[in-house]
């Protein structure tokens, strides 16, 4: 199968991906097979359905909206490259590339790249703004019916209140990033894939 | 201090040496057998218990004395002669008393030692106690001529290291520890296989080599046995002193969860070099090999297996014991010591055992029990194995202090020395780079050297060394000998220097923080995001995995294992309320201080300044004892006629912080009982995702439709409110949010559904008050809600007024400076906004309310308890303000009066269709010489009294 997949991949596409996402070669060549293997249709792009379509996302309770942040703005369709650059959110931030020189631009798995994947994910009309509304909706998605909606109000307003720093009641990508500073996101966003 | 450690060594040299005559014959010390090893034990088991379970030899048993000779004490010389008035009873009380003479002075130890705060930052605690283990070695050396005590290793087996491990085990930080557990057990497995076997063939091959002086009769096997014991780093020696050094806690877990997971290794290799020593090394054969490695399976795995089922017996009793609350601790220390007893009784993993034991009921065990309980467990585990590790460690220090143990061997002791340095770091190094081919984030060099430095040898070391047979081993001695020497300085050498050297190689330190409730819920989504990105990119990773596991969890095991109240609620719910017990509990402790502006401010917010250290200090204790009690069974234990005895300001408080909690416990069994499928969750998540994957597939046009379905769901909202009136109002008056929002929405979309609503929050406030006394009922009725009004026990609730006047009063920046209750605290409106929004009630009783609610009876009433007395301007407008601010908060903001009014006016019709002229405000039964402060009366509720924790819970959102 990786053979077959890598056949289609064009070894300039490889480079370009490769310095684009900083993802190794073999790395590529393997989310490619299983980029080929969700795409059902054969069109060299998926649509939220091939996404759908895999069972674990479907009991995630972020998982549809993990799939919509795939996907442009208003396009229905994701192409390997956009694929990968989603992927690339998620890659562990190695040495050699924190003292990499800064003028190349800042890397698709950056700390700041990888608080604003969450970030948009609550953040439904990109109004660069959590409202309250957005994060009950992603509040409510996370636990269930257990718990009431007022619960989950006081949860949420509590929430903002706590990040919010200009009492515009929202919070915004700055509050973001400035509430979860302590947290150690580089690596509470990264996952490990295989070489 | 010293004359006092004086006083206290030679009382412990009179009861050494009195205690070596009773039991003893009445030889001269120096006569008996000065060498005499302890009892042999058989090679297949180190330690059996019926040899140390003896009664009365724990802890003072001597070091020669065998175990035999303790009971002869009866024909002590000192009861000669007549009929005496006083009596000297010494045999009587012997053993007890020397316990309790040790535990005194090792407890006035830590004392002493804290007195010093400059020394002790520099000087950890574990070399001052061997420090002070060797004067009082020496000193009773003086005084016997020969050393009574030693560490004992049936004692330390048997009691001093399970009440370390235990405590270790149950607190070990769950997430943390999995998540290393790669590393973790490379580490212990890998790690110590490699110290031991290169170490005693090393040994072997310098002994060869003519280094070490030929009076140490070793062989192979015995520097194997030897390399084997002193290889594994300790569990209470790293404990003792990263404690004190605060490394950020992955590096922490990491050498710990070393230290615990190795004693698997550790005793597998002992035994089966003591077995192979016994037969000699000629006669073993190549299926002993097999054993050997079948044998550490078994003991590792097992033990494991022991310390997982005792976990779920522990777990499941626990759910059982809401009628004994008092039992629940020492069901805990029971079940958690039996799986360390078990393991043992099978010559298994004992630490194994316990650790998984620990760590696998911790979660189920802490949100069956009680909040008391929680406490008492806490604080007796520490207390236990903070005195477990004072008394190892100064017996460390007397048992080095022993002329039958100093059989030096200058080139044993320094080839061992640098052997199990050197060995250390090149395992490390070589592990951590295999590691780090699999770890997500990779330990880098700073880490290893820590790593490497902090691979401390303890007690376990030793007290294996001392069980050795020396007649077997000839070589007992000085192996005795050099394990003290590596064990003093890898403890007092590395554990002195290893807090500058952490500090000079700028180690990221832990810090002491609790998440906040954003972090709390990102991270959460965090976790579910790699988990969608895992299964996206068809990886099963380790967060595929967690995730398997957690499903597993819920459906099955949280089932089984937790009370039906407790398995209802959310992590994230319990998460916020703590947080919020957090901020009330330091509020409230600043309440004593004196309150200015700048402090003003919730610890928890990230983006404002904390608390000064000191006031953390007691509320990190305090905090950790006082996490929320959801459960409802606590409330029960509470007589309700007790409360009327309190005074009205209890009452109030009472009344209104412990209804919410009943209620949500009955709308939890009410909703939940019945549902309980195994897949429910999935289903949930999967039919919400199914609706609107069909909801996306209708409409193109992704964000319209949201917004759409946005609206949708805010009708949708609307309408159950309007349906259900009991749930999502039930405690409304405890939202100090809700008010904020809801109405903001109303107001935008559609002021005129307000109406109706307002009605239902009208009948609902008061239902809040209400529930305590029927929590089953569904507080539906008006009538009910009048009752409440007119029973004087239960006075209407301050948040109610405070929740009126403040979250979005203080946007609007109209109110004056707030003079509040409790007193001499000046609230600047500008801090209003940060303070209101979790804060409440105190509060907002004393500020100026708005217009109509001073006449509110309930407000007159807790003006009464803790402010300047309020004209009470007559009950005619009993609840109907009140309700209508809370529901109209944003209305405010621009027709403040107009608006109030308005409501005011619509609503009374409406109530008092429904319901009897209000009953004439309750008169100020207590007056203001009764006033209470009612800071310390909060806090007596959140520290003290566990039963209301749920209501404190929601109380610091007033607060």
């Amino acid at each position: 199968m990786g053979s077959r997949a890598s056949s289609l991949l064009r070894e300039e596409d490889i480079e370009e991906i490769k310095k684009e996402t900083g993802f190794s070669h073999s790395q590529i060549t393997r989310l490619y097979s299983r980029f080929h293997s969700l795409d059902k249709g054969e069109n060299g792009a998926l649509s939220r359905e091939d996404f759908q379509r895999i069972p674990e996302l479907a009991i995630n309770p972020l998982g549809d909206r993990i799939i919509n942040a795939f996907f442009p703005e208003g396009e229905d369709q994701v192409n390997f490259r956009g694929f990968m650059r989603t992927l690339a959110h998620f890659r562990p931030v190695e040495d050699n590339e924190k003292n990499k020189d800064p003028n190349a631009g800042e890397p698709l798995n950056s700390r700041t790249n990888k608080l604003l994947f969450a970030f948009r994910l609550y953040d439904l009309d990109r109004d660069d703004k959590i409202s309250r509304d957005e994060l009950l909706q992603v509040l409510r998605m996370m636990v269930g019916v257990n718990i009431s909606d007022e619960q989950l109000g006081s949860i949420a307003d509590r929430t903002i209140q706590e990040a919010d720093t200009n009492g515009d009641m929202c919070i915004s990508f700055s509050e973001f990033i400035k509430v979860l500073e302590k947290v150690d996101v580089e690596q509470k966003m990264s996952i490990r894939f295989l070489h | 201090m010293l004359s006092l450690t004086l006083v206290l060594l030679v009382s412990a040299a009179c009861e050494a040496s009195t205690d070596l005559y009773v039991s003893e014959t009445p030889l001269p010390p120096e006569l008996v057998r000065s060498a005499v090893s302890p009892v042999p034990t058989p090679a297949g088991s180190p330690y059996t218990a019926e040899e140390y379970g003896h009664p009365g030899i724990a802890l003072a048993r001597s070091a020669d004395e065998p175990a035999s000779a303790t009971d002869s004490g009866e024909s002590s010389h000192h009861h000669g002669g007549g009929y005496k008035i006083v009596q000297w009873e010494w045999s009587y009380v012997q053993t007890p008393y020397i316990i309790a003479i040790w535990l005194l002075v090792a407890s006035v130890a830590k004392i002493l030692f804290h007195f010093s705060q400059r020394f002790t930052t520099v000087v950890p605690e574990s070399c001052m106690l061997i420090l002070l283990g060797l004067v009082l070695g020496g000193i009773v050396l003086m005084a016997n001529k020969k050393q009574l005590y030693q560490l004992d290793p049936g004692l330390f087996f048997l009691f001093l290291l399970p009440t370390i491990v235990g405590d270790a085990g149950y607190f070990m930080p769950a997430r943390l520890f999995f998540d290393n557990l790669g590393a973790i057990l490379m580490y212990a497995v890998v790690g110590t296989l490699w110290n031991a076997f290169c170490t005693g063939f090393c040994l072997y091959g310098v002994k060869l080599a003519g280094v070490i002086d030929d009076k140490v009769e070793a062989g192979l096997m015995e520097f194997l046995l030897f390399g084997a014991l002193i290889s594994a780093v300790d569990p209470v020696a790293v404990l003792a002193v990263f404690e004190e050094v605060h490394v950020n806690e992955m590096l922490f877990i990491i050498v710990f969860g070393e230290s615990l997971l190795n004693d698997a290794v550790t005793v597998v290799l002992y035994k089966v070099y003591i077995s192979f020593v016994e037969v000699g090394p000629g006669n073993v054969q190549t299926a002993d090999y097999f054993k050997g490695v079948a044998s550490f399976l078994i003991v590792s795995i097992g033990g494991t297996l022991v310390g997982l089922i005792f976990a779920v017996i522990l777990a499941f009793v626990t759910r059982f014991t809401k009628k004994v609350r008092i039992i629940e601790p020492l069901f805990v220390f029971l079940l958690v010591y039996l799986a360390y007893l078990t393991a043992e009784l099978f010559s298994l993993s004992a630490i194994l055992s316990m650790t998984f034991c620990g760590i696998g009921c911790n979660k189920y065990v802490e949100a069956n029990i009680s909040q008391k309980s929680r406490t008492t467990v806490k604080y007796t585990m520490k207390t236990l194995a903070s005195i477990a590790e004072t008394i190892i460690f100064i017996f460390l220090g007397i048992s080095a202090v022993d002329k039958s143990k100093w059989a030096w061997d200058t080139g044993l002791i320094s080839c061992t020395l640098i052997f199990i340095f050197v060995f250390r770091a090149i395992g490390v190094v070589g592990q951590t780079w295999v590691l780090n081919w699999f770890r997500l984030v990779p330990l880098d060099k700073i880490d290893q050297v820590v790593m490497s430095y902090g691979g401390l040898r303890g007690a376990v070391a030793f007290a294996l060394v001392v069980l050795l047979d020396g007649e077997q081993v000839k070589a007992k001695d000085y192996f005795v000998a050099t394990t003290i020497v590596v064990v003093f300085f890898t403890v007092m050498f590395q554990g002195l220097t290893i807090k500058p050297l952490v500090k000079w190689l700028k180690v990221p330190r832990s810090t002491n923080r609790k998440p906040t409730i954003n972090e709390e819920i990102h991270e959460r989504a965090f976790d579910h995001i790699l988990t969608a990105v895992e299964d996206i990119a068809g990886l099963n990773g380790y967060h595929h995995w967690r995730d398997k596991w957690e499903q597993f969890d819920k459906n099955y095991l949280s089932k089984l294992l937790m009370r039906k109240s407790v398995y209802r609620k959310s992590e994230l719910w319990e998460a916020y309320q703590k947080i919020n017990i957090r901020d009330a509990i330091s509020v409230i402790d600043q309440g004593g201080n004196v309150l200015t502006s700048a402090r003003l401010s919730l610890p928890s917010m990230a983006s404002r300044t904390s608390f000064p250290e000191v006031t953390n200090v007691t509320n990190y204790l305090r905090e950790n004892g006082s996490g929320v009690c959801l459960d409802l069974q606590v409330i029960d234990t509470v007589p309700g006629a007790k409360m009327e005895e309190e005074t009205e300001m209890h009452r109030a408080l009472a009344g209104n912080l412990y209804k919410p909690r009943k209620r949500y416990q009955s709308h939890y069994s009410r909703h939940f009982m019945t549902v309980g499928e195994k897949e429910k969750q999935d289903r949930e998540i999967f039919q919400r995702n199914m609706r609107t994957r069909l909801e996306n597939f209708k409409s193109t046009r992704y964000k319209r439709h949201k917004k759409d379905r946005s609206q949708k769901k805010r009708k949708g909202s609307d309408a159950k409110e309007q349906e259900s009136s009991d749930k999502p109002r039930r405690n409304v008056s405890w939202q100090d949010k809700d008010p904020v929002v809801v109405p903001v929405e109303f107001e935008n979309e559609k002021n005129e559904q307000s109406e109706p609503e307002k009605d239902e929050d009208v009948g609902i406030t008061f239902v809040a008050r209400k529930a305590p006394e029927t929590p089953k009922e569904r507080p539906k009725s008006v009538p009910a809600a009048l009752d409440v009004c007119q029973s004087p026990a239960i006075v209407p609730p301050s948040p109610t007024c405070g929740e009126k006047n403040l979250p979005w009063k203080s946007g609007v920046g109209t109110l004056p400076p707030c003079v509040s209750v409790e007193a001499t605290k000046i609230i600047p409106i500008d801090l209003q906004q940060a303070w209101n929004q979790s804060i409440s009630s105190l509060e907002s009783l004393a500020s100026p309310p708005v217009p109509l609610e001073p006449q509110h009876p309930r407000v007159s009433a807790l003006s009464r308890l803790g402010g300047p007395p309020r004209p009470l301007s007559t009950g005619s407008v009993p609840a109907p303000p009140v309700t209508g601010q809370f529901q109209f908060p944003g209305g405010k903001d621009e027709e403040e009066e107009s608006a109030l009014s308005q409501q005011q006016q619509e609503i009374q019709p409406l109530m008092s269709s429904t319901r009897p002229p209000p009953p004439p405000p309750p008169l100020p039964a207590q007056p203001a010489g009764k006033r209470r402060n009612p800071c310390v009366y909060l806090r007596s509720l959140v520290t003290a009294s566990p039963p209301g924790s749920e209501p404190h819970s929601r109380g610091p959102t007033q607060l």
